[in-house]
């Protein structure tokens, strides 16, 4: 459904650059939920931005890549090319819904807003109204609350609205960025569950971005995972859990807490993350690596592939050749 | 400053219209400058034997019923424009934004000021100045600032519905939680969040200064008749509107165009703003 | 030990009114809210989206109003104080906000919006103390000294998170309200920045109202919770026994619902747990009793106060 292939964003002037996202390649399928795992500032939502032809002027621009949406780039077309090709199909989720949402419309007329516009691109009416998707997120009251602007409604809220609006689209594709952080668990599992109904029902596919492992263990198909830019492993979600290949992989599973013991100190991966441009030659995990050994720090690594799908950026993938 | 320079400078670099807007006003800003250098004529220099000429070589926009050289007199007139344009603009400014922002973070203050400005803002536009210009009395700075009252109401009214928002923002809330006093709000979160908006009504207030400026002095109750303004010329060229076109035509052209390439800056500016703003203006 | 509490939170109501097409509606945000805080000592806050929570934290710190209850804190009434006072208590107790983006003015740089509290404050000495300060608070949340110089904008979400946070705890204050602090960080990181608070409150003696919907992170950062329903407490209880033995039907709810880290748990379409409770016509008797599995006749008539059931735990309901 969703191919990117080689996407790079850099900063910088097009002769002096420095890329915050690096190569990035991956797809989902039809019905297919990926889920985008990684460091906080490594490049997830800067990826998804680019994907949907976000990136604003005078910031971070593509600097290599496609993203084809059924064989359509999605990148490098306009707005207008876009809804002309029938692909209007791709929303997306924002991470702070405060700053997303348009302060001096109500949230009505924000969902009201998305229903046209889908309409427009697909020339077809939809039988369900901004109150009908209220409902779907399961917002309160909300025959009332579609009369509410943004600030008057709590922070989950807020979030509920904005994948209120990004299902009002009907999209293809959902690009969703920590949909669900501010919501409690069993809303949660209310969201997620009607996310899956989606896929399943209409095929819908999803690229879901968050920090909750738990989450990503319920929902996701497949996971990708990201360190400094790069996809550095992508596996059915199984094996993640279960044979984490990349060493960052791993050490990122490693310091989930565990809810029944307490620890005076939280296990953490030590060191701090590479900065965008820092490391250039070999394994930018390379410095906080527990494995590295020093070819890791000079050649551009390749992909190991594994079993099934798997893939990950490392010499020494474990479980394999340890 | 830095930041404000590019949020002008950018909306035009791609926007061939809007630059030329831009380009005119430049032109206008250097001719008034230069004036003296550019004229050939003194612009008020009669000359008994050469009235009423159509253009020609030696008088390339033609003179007037005193025989003086309208080209001239429409270069200097630009110094007036420029004047009126820069004194409504400063003077809606320093007015209006102070007003605005007090009255939205003080409400008490905001009720009364606002209710004021209601009422200065029931009347038209142009009556309101006529008015004031009946009481305070005819000449150019008298017109500066009976205009700059009607576009201080304007101006007082954007800031005041832009603070309340701001107002409302989560960064001045916690900026308040911190126990901020409203000089300090003021200084570092509303008044930077401001720059780009009222530059939008800056460029509107200087091109609406121009054309009320031309009506008071079509009306003869703006500069005094011996200054060259181009409002003046109007009004004194209008009885010869069939014998003599050309005395209308180009201060009327330099009207037109000034106002007509600030309205298309402002434009710009706008388009280039945050959507929060761009909502906003519009209402 | 009994210790004098730092901050006591005494039958806190906060309502808000709205327009909603037209008609004027009443939200009761907060009903009849208590607890006490100690020195060192961490609450976590915990339940449903839109029950409140946040509302308690923008009360405590005088950015909503409510309507009835008082807030002592070390000994003084926050809603009566004012003028230098006020101010002083302004540098004690902290928020950070739950969406750090709309926190953060866009056209100033993170260094700026770090040191703002110390600039109103007049805290630091010198320029380069002032630097020094910043470079140090942006290096305890994990971020390079030189984002310092960027704006807003330039961040990811995790990053504007940890400055929120860098910004809340500068000044060195007594109480930190974190509303949903690190939900935009990814594991490591968050255990960085919790291991962080954990030794402020060690060295420093902070205490915390950690707002949290992530049941882990509570578990491991507080000493006692307090679960939220439709504006009021309905249990309190040591994070421990909160966590194994859940006793009020809503926490149960909650605990069981928490998704677990094992991909061979997979998410069933068409969850339905009950329609979600009304913010505008609070049924007469217990706000949970719609959706609740022990619900009986006396529930739909009789709101449930908190009661004691065991030391230092009080949950309100009818059927346990
Ligand atoms: N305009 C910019 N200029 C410079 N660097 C930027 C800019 N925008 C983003 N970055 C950097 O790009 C990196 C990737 O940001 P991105 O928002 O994609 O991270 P993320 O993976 O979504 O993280 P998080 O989980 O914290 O949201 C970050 O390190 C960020 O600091
Ligand atoms: N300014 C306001 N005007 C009207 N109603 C409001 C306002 N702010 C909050 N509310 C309402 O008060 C209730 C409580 O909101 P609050 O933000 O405290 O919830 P919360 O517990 O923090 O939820 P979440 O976990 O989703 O952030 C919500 O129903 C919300 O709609
Ligand atoms: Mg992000
Ligand atoms: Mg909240």
């Amino acid at each position: 459904m969703l191919r990117v292939s080689d996407l790079s964003i850099s900063i910088g002037s097009p002769d002096n650059y420095i890329d915050i996202v690096s190569s990035v390649s991956f797809e989902i399928g039809r019905g297919e939920i990926l889920g985008l795992v990684g460091e906080s500032g490594c490049g997830k939502s800067m990826t998804s931005l680019a994907v949907m032809g976000l990136l604003a002027k005078g910031g971070p621009w593509v600097r290599t890549g496609r993203a084809e949406l059924s064989g359509f780039d999605v990148i490098h077309a306009e707005p207008y090319e876009r809804v002309e090709a029938g692909h209007g199909g791709i929303a997306m989720i924002f991470q702070e819904p405060m700053s997303s949402l348009n302060p001096v419309m109500t949230i009505g007329e924000q969902i009201e807003e998305a229903i046209n516009v889908h309409q427009r691109v697909t020339g077809s009416r939809q039988n369900l109204t901004a109150r009908d998707y209220l409902e779907m997120v399961r917002i309160a009251d909300a025959a009332m609350q579609i009369n509410a602007y943004p600030h008057q409604l709590s922070g989950g809220m807020r979030q509920r609205v904005m994948i209120a609006i990004a299902l009002a689209c009907q999209p293809q594709v959902l690009i969703a960025d920590e949909p669900t952080t501010a919501l409690d668990v069993t809303v949660q599992a209310q969201i997620l569950s009607l996310l899956r109904e989606l896929c399943d029902t209409l095929g819908l596919s999803i690229l879901f971005i968050t920090h909750d492992l738990g989450v990503v263990a319920q929902l996701v198909d497949r996971v990708a995972v990201m360190y400094a830019g790069r996809v550095v492993e992508t596996a059915a979600v199984d094996r993640v859990f279960d044979a984490a290949a990349h060493p960052y992989t791993a050490a990122l599973m490693s310091c989930l807490p565990d809810p029944a013991h307490r620890v005076r100190r939280l296990v953490t991966i030590p060191g701090q993350a590479a900065k965008p441009g820092q490391i250039t030659k070999g394994c930018a995990f390379a410095p906080r690596c527990a494995y590295a050994v020093d070819i890791c720090r000079e050649d551009p690594l390749p992909y190991a592939m594994l079993a099934d799908n798997h893939r990950a950026l490392c010499l020494f993938p474990r479980g394999v050749v340890r | 400053m830095i930041a404000a320079t590019r949020t002008f400078l950018v909306p035009f670099m791609r926007r061939p219209v809007a630059a030329a807007g831009l380009g005119i006003l430049v032109l206008m800003i250097v001719t008034a400058i230069l004036a003296p250098v550019l004229a050939p004529y003194d612009p008020s220099k009669i000359d008994p034997i050469s009235r009423l000429l159509p253009p020609n070589a030696a008088h390339w926009f033609g003179t007037d019923q005193f025989g003086r050289d309208i080209l001239s007199r429409v270069i200097y007139g630009a110094r007036l424009a420029l004047l009126i344009g820069v004194g409504v603009v400063s003077f809606a400014l320093i007015t209006g934004v102070p007003a605005g922002v007090l009255s939205a973070l003080f409400p008490r203050f905001g009720r009364v000021m606002m209710r004021l400005i209601d009422v200065l803002m029931s009347f038209p536009a142009l009556l309101l100045a006529l008015g004031l210009i009946v009481i305070l009395g005819r000449g150019v700075s008298n017109a500066i600032l009976a205009i700059g009252v009607v576009y201080l109401t304007t101006t007082s009214r954007i800031t005041y519905g832009l603070t309340l928002r701001l107002r409302t923002e989560t960064y001045v809330e916690a900026a308040n939680s911190m126990g901020a006093g409203a000089f300090w709000t003021i200084r570092k979160h509303v008044l930077p969040n401001l720059v780009s908006p009222l530059l939008v009504q800056a460029s509107f207030v200087f091109a609406f200064a121009q054309l009320s400026a031309a009506s008071l002095d079509f009306l003869g109750l703006g500069a005094p008749p011996e200054i060259p303004s181009w409002g003046n010329m109007l009004a004194e060229g209008r009885i010869f509107i069939t014998r003599a076109p050309w005395l209308l035509f180009f201060p009327g052209f330099a009207i037109a165009i000034t106002a007509f390439s600030l309205n298309l800056v402002g434009d710009a500016l706008r388009d280039r703003l945050d959507p929060r703003f761009r909502d906003m203006l519009r209402k | 030990m009994i210790e004098q509490p730092l901050l006591d939170v005494r039958g806190l109501s906060t309502d808000y009114t709205a327009k909603r097409g037209g008609k004027t509606v009443r939200v009761q945000a907060v009903k009849d809210v208590s607890f006490t805080l100690a020195k060192r000592e961490v609450l976590g806050i915990v339940g449903e989206s839109g029950c409140g929570k946040t509302s308690v934290g923008r009360s405590i710190i005088r950015l909503a109003k409510p309507h009835r209850g008082e807030v002592i804190f070390s000994g003084k009434d926050i809603f009566t104080t004012g003028g230098d006072a006020l101010k002083q208590l302004r540098l004690k107790i902290r928020m950070v906000f739950q969406d750090p983006f709309a926190s953060l003015n866009p056209r100033r740089s993170i260094g700026d919006s770090i040191a703002e509290t110390g600039d109103i404050h007049g805290l630091f000495a010198s320029k380069a103390e002032r630097h020094r300060q910043v470079q140090q608070a942006l290096s305890n949340v994990g971020l390079d000294g030189s984002f310092a110089a960027r704006y807003p904008h330039e961040l990811s979400g995790g990053q504007r998170q940890r400055v929120g946070i860098a910004r809340a705890i500068l000044p060195a204050p007594d109480v930190v309200i974190a509303d949903e602090a690190v939900s935009a960080l990814d594991v490591s990181v968050q255990a960085q920045v919790l291991n962080l608070l954990a030794d402020l409150r060690e060295s420093m003696g902070l205490s915390m109202i950690f707002i949290s919907h992530d049941l882990g992170v509570v578990g491991q950062i507080s000493d006692r919770v307090a679960v939220m329903y439709m504006g009021r407490i309905v249990e309190t209880a040591p994070t421990a026994s909160i966590i194994e033995q859940p006793i009020h039907p809503y926490t149960r709810t909650l605990m069981a619902a928490r998704p677990k880290p094992d991909p061979r748990i997979r998410i069933k379409a068409g969850i339905e747990i009950g329609e979600p409770p009304s913010q505008f016509e609070r049924p007469a008797g217990c706000p949970y009793a719609k959706r609740c599995p022990l619900v009986t006749t006396i529930c739909t008539t009789d709101d449930p106060a908190l009661r004691t059931i065991a030391p230092g735990r009080l949950v309100a309901c009818h059927n346990v």
